[in-house]
């Protein structure tokens, strides 16, 4: 075990983070119609995220310098390789932050309807490209010899080369997101708003769970069949079991917790849920940041890591920075209100 | 057109429009905290209103920022693979230390900023204004430490594929960096007074909110004038001499001095022509450029013709007016701010509407100072990616078709151009609103 792998691990969890703390904003927006009928609802979904979605947000932002910090062949291969998905992504990230920011800036019948339906297409479908995103890297890439590659955004949709962004099985990861995703906002509305929003979002959230579970498990056993390096990874550490179980658990834990009517324990059930399947992928795929599919060579830990004296020193600041950023984190929604009410 | 040229036009145009709005939220998170300040432990209720104003602005800026902010970290992978793949081992420890440090402080304190006047006490709104300044001006110093490095490599070591990072204090700690910091930092404290006295203007010449207005006016004034004095020197002469010691092809192509003189002139105006090296037309202040970089009044300035061709500066005429029009600007606003102060201290300024419309006019101008000035700095360092170790040519994503680049080209335009006009539309209107109403 070197520095590289370490920072395979670190890496993971800072986006395991963002996926735990931006998910419950973009499936909270991915659920708006759902939860939220009218305009006075629909401004305290939006209001119960106002203070907090930007923060969680960097969480991305910061996982993707520490992507360049510790793996930078993977950054660049990655990066240039999906590059009409990360566009489209883009676009919709500048989308939503505008509908967030500046839905309350005017008051006219126009304009609030249509940041509304802004919000919640940009958000439900940046839910559909990050776990579309992830299925890629779970099903690995066409590199050639350098371990470049260049994906349309679909071809035939078969999952075989040639390969596309879209094909049947990053689509069914993007509905799993999705579904995950929508359950974890309806719990964050059930947890921190009153009335009729938190009863839809706890309606919502009660007959989502099962459906997530659902697509999970068509989900697993599709990444078995299109990925043989997962189920290699369970054979060699059998230990990895505990990882998609443990998910499982927190799941049943959560609809259990949301039954009781303990909001807060349901979501961070549902947290628990989306770091147990972030940590599986990771388990899944290690010691590779980006298996192959084609002819070259995956993009692993050992030929993809930078310097150990990079790695090494980024330790001596990672560490307080991030202690720093919890803190942060627990002055700012420790300062938010117990429940957000509409007014 | 081939995709290299497409690629430096995306980010040349993506990074040119994004850095419009940091600009002014590095400057303006500074006077927010003097104005935050004066209201916490002075009790004084016109810096109150006058915080609660600048923070909605800000707020707005603030967005536009972030939203713009975020494809200039993708693109250094989408569209520059082989800078990072290259780079990544160095530059991507400043890249992570901006996201830790700086990205993550601003954006929990504005949350509390923006949205915590009900629930957070005054104190804990006061300490957050402080930390959004200092996520801002942390924010600052990495991406600038990251730029000073492809400026001037320092703290690494090469390697097979590409370098790695030998000393972080080396890189954060870069000669050029040191100068570059203050330089960037005082451009942007400059754009923020000058949007505090061109708002400030703009009321008392319509005569509105006139107790607001001269607060604007004398902290815009008192804090400009200080920046943009300190933008020439020390900081711009200290600029110049690391260019000329680190980059001296950069040093002549600024001046577009083809040839050794003794004695050299700086112009003031003139076109250069590459192809027959020379200045057309010029207008130009005799040994000063001698006189400014030795002290001397016969210095010798070497020339272009002292440097082997591959050692010109690619993008010369590029180079030359990027840095005349910001030099220019800021002299510009150097006199126009002088002028104003002295207006204020004989007690004219809030009767003199010759000057308040000439504070309203140069809204623009230090925008314009602070985008050409960036433009002297990725101009003159071309042909180089990563100075003197990357050409630019052998940087761009080879997996990337001129055609999948012109399709986010034009997104981009597109997207920007709505940006644009939906910016220009809410600070208007927060500015017709004045600070006399509440905010959100």
């Amino acid at each position: 075990m070197g520095w590289g792998d370490l920072w395979y691990a670190l890496l993971g969890l800072m986006l395991a983070a963002y996926v735990a703390l931006d998910g419950f904003d973009l499936g909270a927006g991915a659920v708006l119609g759902l939860v939220a009928r009218g305009e006075k609802e629909r401004r305290l979904v939006i209001h119960s995220l106002g203070p907090v979605w930007d923060g969680n947000e960097v969480w991305l932002l910061a996982a993707g310098g520490v992507l360049v910090l510790a793996f930078p062949r993977v950054y660049a291969a990655a990066f240039a390789g999906f590059y009409l998905p990360l566009m489209l992504a883009l676009w919709l990230l500048v989308f939503r932050a505008l509908s967030i920011e500046l839905h309350h800036q005017v008051e006219h019948t126009l304009w609030r309807p249509f940041w509304d339906l802004a919000f919640s297409l940009s958000s439900g479908l940046l839910a559909v490209v990050l776990g579309a995103a992830l299925g890629n890297v779970v099903r690995g890439v066409d590199a050639d010899a350098d371990g470049r590659f260049f994906h349309a955004l679909f071809t035939d949709l078969s999952g075989d080369p040639p390969l596309g962004i879209l094909d049947w099985y990053t689509m069914l990861a993007g509905l799993c997101s999705l579904a995950a995703l929508g359950v974890h906002g309806s719990l964050w509305l059930n947890w921190k708003t009153t009335g009729t929003v938190q009863a839809r979002a706890a309606r919502a959230a009660r007959w989502l769970w099962p459906l997530a579970l659902l697509i999970f498990a068509a989900l697993s056993l599709a990444t078995f069949h299109v990925q043989p390096l997962v189920p290699l990874a369970l054979r060699i550490r059998p230990w990895g079991w505990a990882l998609p179980l443990g998910a499982l658990a927190a799941a049943g834990f959560s609809r259990w917790a949301l039954g009781r009517g303990r909001e807060g324990a349901a979501f961070a059930g549902s947290a628990a849920y989306l770091l147990g399947l972030l940590a599986s992928a990771a388990f899944g795929l290690y010691p590779a940041l980006l298996p192959s599919a084609g002819i070259g060579p995956a993009l692993t830990v050992a030929n993809s890591a930078s310097g150990d004296y990079a790695l090494r020193s980024a330790l001596y600041w990672w560490l307080p920075g991030m202690a720093l950023a919890a803190a942060y984190f627990v002055i700012l929604y420790r300062s938010l209100p117990p429940k957000f009410n509409e007014d | 057109m081939d995709p290299e040229t497409l690629h430096r036009f995306q980010f040349g145009f993506t990074i040119t429009y994004h850095y419009l709005f940091p600009q002014l939220s590095m400057g303006l998170a500074l006077l927010l905290v003097l104005l935050k300040t004066r209201e916490r432990f002075f009790g004084d209720r016109e810096a109150a209103k006058a915080a609660a104003f600048w923070t909605r602005i800000f707020g707005i800026n603030f967005a536009f920022g972030v939203v713009t902010g975020i494809p200039m970290e993708f693109q250094f992978g989408t569209n520059w693979s082989r800078f990072a793949e290259y780079g990544g081992g160095v530059i991507g420890s400043t890249l992570a230390m901006e996201g830790v440090f700086a990205f993550f402080l601003e954006s929990a304190c504005l949350g509390l900023l923006l949205y915590g006047r009900k629930q957070a006490s005054a104190t804990l709104h006061w300490a957050s204004s402080l930390g959004v300044c200092l996520g801002a001006w942390l924010s600052g110093y990495f991406i600038t430490a990251t730029n000073s490095f492809m400026q001037h490599p320092v703290g690494y070591v090469a390697g097979g594929q590409g370098i790695s990072l030998s000393s972080l204090p080396d890189v954060l700690l870069n000669p050029w960096q040191l100068w570059a910091y203050p330089h960037v930092m005082l451009g942007a404290t400059l754009t923020g007074c000058m949007v505090l006295c061109a708002t400030g203007a703009y009321y008392l010449l319509t005569r509105r909110h006139q107790a607001q207005a001269q607060l604007y006016l004398r902290l815009g004034l008192g804090v400009g004038l200080a920046a943009a004095l300190g933008l020439a020197v020390p900081t711009g002469d200290g600029m110049a001499r690391q260019v000329l010691q680190h980059q001296p092809g950069t040093f002549a192509g600024m001046e577009a001095l083809f040839r050794t003189e003794r004695g050299a002139p700086v112009a003031l105006i003139g076109q250069p022509d590459v192809e027959k090296q020379r200045l057309d037309n010029p207008i130009e202040v005799p040994h000063l450029l001698s006189l400014l970089t030795y002290q001397r009044w016969d210095a010798e300035v070497k020339g272009l013709d002292q440097l082997p061709p591959e050692a010109w500066p690619s993008s010369l005429p590029l180079l030359y007016y990027g840095y005349h029009i910001m030099a220019g600007l800021g002299t510009l606003l150097i006199g126009l701010l002088g002028l104003g102060a002295l207006a204020l201290w004989r007690g004219r300024l809030w009767g003199s509407r010759l000057l308040l419309w000439g504070f309203l006019l140069a809204l623009p101008l230090p925008y314009i100072a602070n985008t050409f000035g960036w433009m002297t700095a990725e101009s003159g360092r071309q042909p180089w990616v990563i100075f003197g170790l990357l050409r630019t040519a052998d940087a761009s994503s080879l997996q990337v078709s001129s055609g999948n680049v012109l399709f986010s080209l034009l997104g981009f335009m597109g997207l920007y151009a709505l940006l644009s006009v939906l910016f220009l539309a809410l600070v208007s209107r927060e500015v017709e609103r004045g600070p006399e109403t509440e905010g959100y």
